[in-house]
């Protein structure tokens, strides 16, 4: 069975869930208490798509303004990017928004752009109404899904989803593994004492 | 002046010589071990230090102190007004507390009743609190608030909050501002405000522009080790956000509210706070070993060096805040603030458990203007055997990850995996082992290879409180045998509970804490015994071969 690798980052506000779609995916747990994300974290799941077998790599971003700059550098190269709000926040839909036009901007052309409006099993405090959220990914041309990571819900789906619209191999060749070019920064500072 | 600054800063280089400069030759023949020079004690490397050369604790904060506090040449005249006008701001000071929680008990009650309503009203609201800051923050008015240990405030130059220990920010920014505008008035005479010594209570300031940095302590540690923990603070906030970027936010927009970058690092600060008063690592101004035999140190050590990448400048394998082992780039030495810094990071967030993390981190101590790339991850997830890969190259994850890799089934083919495991099996040794009825606990420090060794903390201490208490005892001497006008080499400390013990030579520093029954005579005997078993035992506490790349 061929195998491909998808290159799929997370971005959004912090404390929306990234972090607990990811592990919900992988590992399939749920902790309450999870600390918020330092930098970014890598974790891959291999899952079976039709005739072929999808390895995700998936970047995890931290939704802090202090790791804002470093968001291009997991961005760029990914055949996928899932925006995550929070449904009872509606600030968080706004942020999101800020992240599509960056994609659209500085993203790479062919991105498939998936909106997942995390914690829909708090329906009774929501603040972002779902068929506003459903016309603005449509217009857009965005996957879009409400999740709950807690409850599991819409979660696989969601990955399945993205599975679907990236493009078929023949468009993208299989990568190496070494694949996804960070870009680099002249500003980096280099070994030095003092 | 200029030539104290130029010294200063050349104390700072790393520099790969073991031998201090100066002072060491009176101190050695004060020394009663002359044959214990510095690089020959128990516990020293055989091919030098893995960190920057500290002679002791003044290093750490020595220079820093220097370089900062403006110097008045009249300070000496000036120093009787300076008092008075100290106690009139300590009145101030006094009297402002007690109008900020001169609120009747019963109202407080009210206010309690009304939140705890609150509180069952909105569950969905406070668990959302959670998951971003971690707990609710406290009500400053209560005095359960008033009654902490420590307080730790860190304000900007403008005067607006950035953190406190307890409670909000937004709910202190009439206090800090009352700090702040402490620090100008005397700064405004050309005088700079150290502490404020009042009803058991100690204030103490750090002013590192652009922040400032103020704790509220009724503990027994001197002003200087309160002064050196809100350095590590300071350390802790320029580690996220390096110094450059630091002061050029605040050029560039003075009022700045800086908590938006460090959303989400109080965590980290408050694990910063709670370790600096558990864990001996700071006081001493050095690491612990996880004790475990040399040879599998060593080969985990071997595994680690060949597992290597360009970008790479150090490698340290730790397990639960005690050293496993430690790789560095030849030449490049890491500063024991910096690996603290490193320790409470990880021992901080529970985001490190699952898959490989990497993030921007700054040691400030080795360079204060750019960022490293850490590679963070534990070697498994139910194991606290935790890899930290530093590497100059923000684009290098998947070389650096791939180092891990290697490094693992190194590990394996070896078959030295099984026998690291089995160490973390037994953390810590008892103090019974050493054969010394009435020895309780000892913490020894190796000044040339900066490490040190510790039994674990027993009967009696078994109680945080307790633990705590010894560890404010060992603070007590070590300030003592620390004090910069009055350094002690040998202290004989006899309390109601335990008698102490502090030896401090230009090689190594002891403190043994000895059950209350025992004599001057004996302990001595004892510290004899003690030397000899690490000296005995220092392959297994010590990292004695430590590799570069």
């Amino acid at each position: 069975m061929a195998l491909r690798e998808l290159k799929v980052c997370l971005l959004g506000d912090t404390g929306v869930g990234k972090s607990s779609i990811v592990w919900r995916f992988v590992e399939d747990s749920f902790d309450p208490n999870i600390n918020p994300t330092i930098g970014a974290s890598f974790m891959t799941k291999t899952v079976q798509y039709q005739n072929e077998l999808h390895k995700f790599l998936i970047w995890d971003t931290a939704g802090q303004e202090r790791f804002r700059a470093l968001a291009p550098m997991y961005y760029r190269g990914s055949a996928a990017a899932i925006i995550v709000y929070d449904i009872t926040k509606e600030e968080t839909f706004s942020t999101l928004k800020n992240w599509v036009k960056e994609l659209r901007q500085h993203g790479p052309p062919n991105i498939v752009v998936a909106i997942a409006g995390n914690k829909c099993d708090l329906n009774d405090v929501r603040e972002v109404m779902e068929k506003d959220a459903k016309d603005y990914a449509d217009s857009i041309h965005a996957v879009f899904v409400e999740t709950s990571a807690k409850n599991a819900i819409n979660i696989n789906e969601l990955f399945i989803e993205i599975s679907r619209r990236i493009p078929s191999t023949d468009t993208n060749p299989p990568s190496s593994g070494k694949g996804f070019k960070l870009r680099r920064q002249p500003s980096v500072t280099k070994r030095s004492c003092c | 002046m200029a030539a104290d600054v130029y010294k200063q800063k050349n104390e700072d280089v790393p520099n790969g010589s073991l031998v201090p400069p100066d002072r060491q030759h009176a101190e050695r023949s004060e020394s009663p071990t002359p044959g214990l020079a510095q690089g020959t004690e128990p516990g020293a490397g055989q091919e030098g230090a893995m960190f920057v050369h500290a002679k002791s604790y003044e290093d750490l904060t020595g220079a820093d102190n220097q370089d900062v506090i403006p110097r008045s040449p009249y300070q000496t005249e000036g120093a009787q007004d300076e008092l008075t006008k100290m106690e009139e701001i300590s009145k101030d000071f006094s009297e402002l507390s007690t109008q900020l929680t001169g609120i009747a008990l019963d109202l407080e009650e009210e206010i309690r009743q009304n939140e705890e309503d609150k509180l069952d009203l909105s569950p969905q609201a406070s668990r959302r609190d959670s998951v971003l800051s971690g707990e609710e923050e406290e009500d400053v008015t209560m005095e359960t608030w008033r009654m902490h240990q420590k307080h730790v405030f860190v304000l900007s130059e403008a005067g607006k909050p950035v953190y406190s220990r307890y409670g909000s920010e937004e709910a202190l920014s009439s206090t800090m501002g009352v700090m702040m505008a402490l620090v100008s008035f005397l700064e405004a005479e050309k005088n700079a405000i150290r502490s404020i010594h009042a009803d058991g209570y100690k204030v103490v300031f750090v002013r590192r522009s652009p922040l400032v940095l103020v704790a509220v302590a009724k503990t027994r540690q001197s002003e200087q080790e309160i002064a050196q923990e809100l350095l590590y603070i300071y350390y802790q906030i320029v580690s996220l956000l390096t110094w450059t970027q630091l002061n050029r936010i605040f050029q560039q927009k003075q009022n700045y509210d800086l908590r938006r970058l460090l959303a989400g690092s109080e965590r980290i600060t408050n694990n910063l706070i709670d370790l600096m008063a558990r864990d001996p690592s700071f006081l001493m101004g050095a690491a612990r070993c996880l004790p475990m035999p040399a040879g599998i140190r060593d080969a985990v050590s071997s595994c680690l060096q060949q597992a290597k990448a360009k970008s790479l400048v150090f490698a340290i394998l730790l397990s639960k805040n005690q050293l496993v082992s430690l790789v560095r780039k030849k030449d490049q030495f890491l500063h024991p603030i910096d690996l603290h810094l490193l320790f409470n990071l990880i021992s901080s967030s529970s985001s490190f458990r699952e898959g490989e993390a990497w993030t921007p981190i700054c040691l400030p101590k080795f360079n204060s203007s750019g960022f490293f790339h850490a590679h963070i991850s534990y070697l498994e997830q139910n194991t606290d055997l935790c890899l930290v890969l530093i590497s100059t190259d923000r684009e290098d994850f998947f070389t650096v990850s791939d180092c891990k890799r290697k490094f693992q089934e190194r590990l394996k083919k070896r078959g030295v995996y099984h026998a690291l495991l089995e160490a973390l099996h037994t953390p810590f040794y008892s103090a019974s082992q050493v054969g010394i009825p009435e020895l309780r606990h000892f913490i020894y420090k190796s000044k040339s290879s900066g490490l040190f060794t510790s039994p674990e903390i027993d009967v009696p201490y078994i109680t945080e409180e307790e633990k705590e208490r010894l560890l404010g005892l060992y603070q007590y001497l070590h300030s003592r045998a620390h004090n910069s006008s009055r350094p002690l080499h040998n202290i004989y400390y006899t309390g109601p509970n335990e008698n102490l013990l502090a030896w401090v030579t230009s090689a190594f520093e002891l403190y043994v804490c000895f059950s209350p029954l025992g004599t001057k005579a004996t302990a001595l005997t004892a510290v004899n015994k003690l030397m000899k078993w690490i000296r005995k035992e220092e392959d297994q506490l010590f990292i004695l071969s430590p590799q570069t790349y």
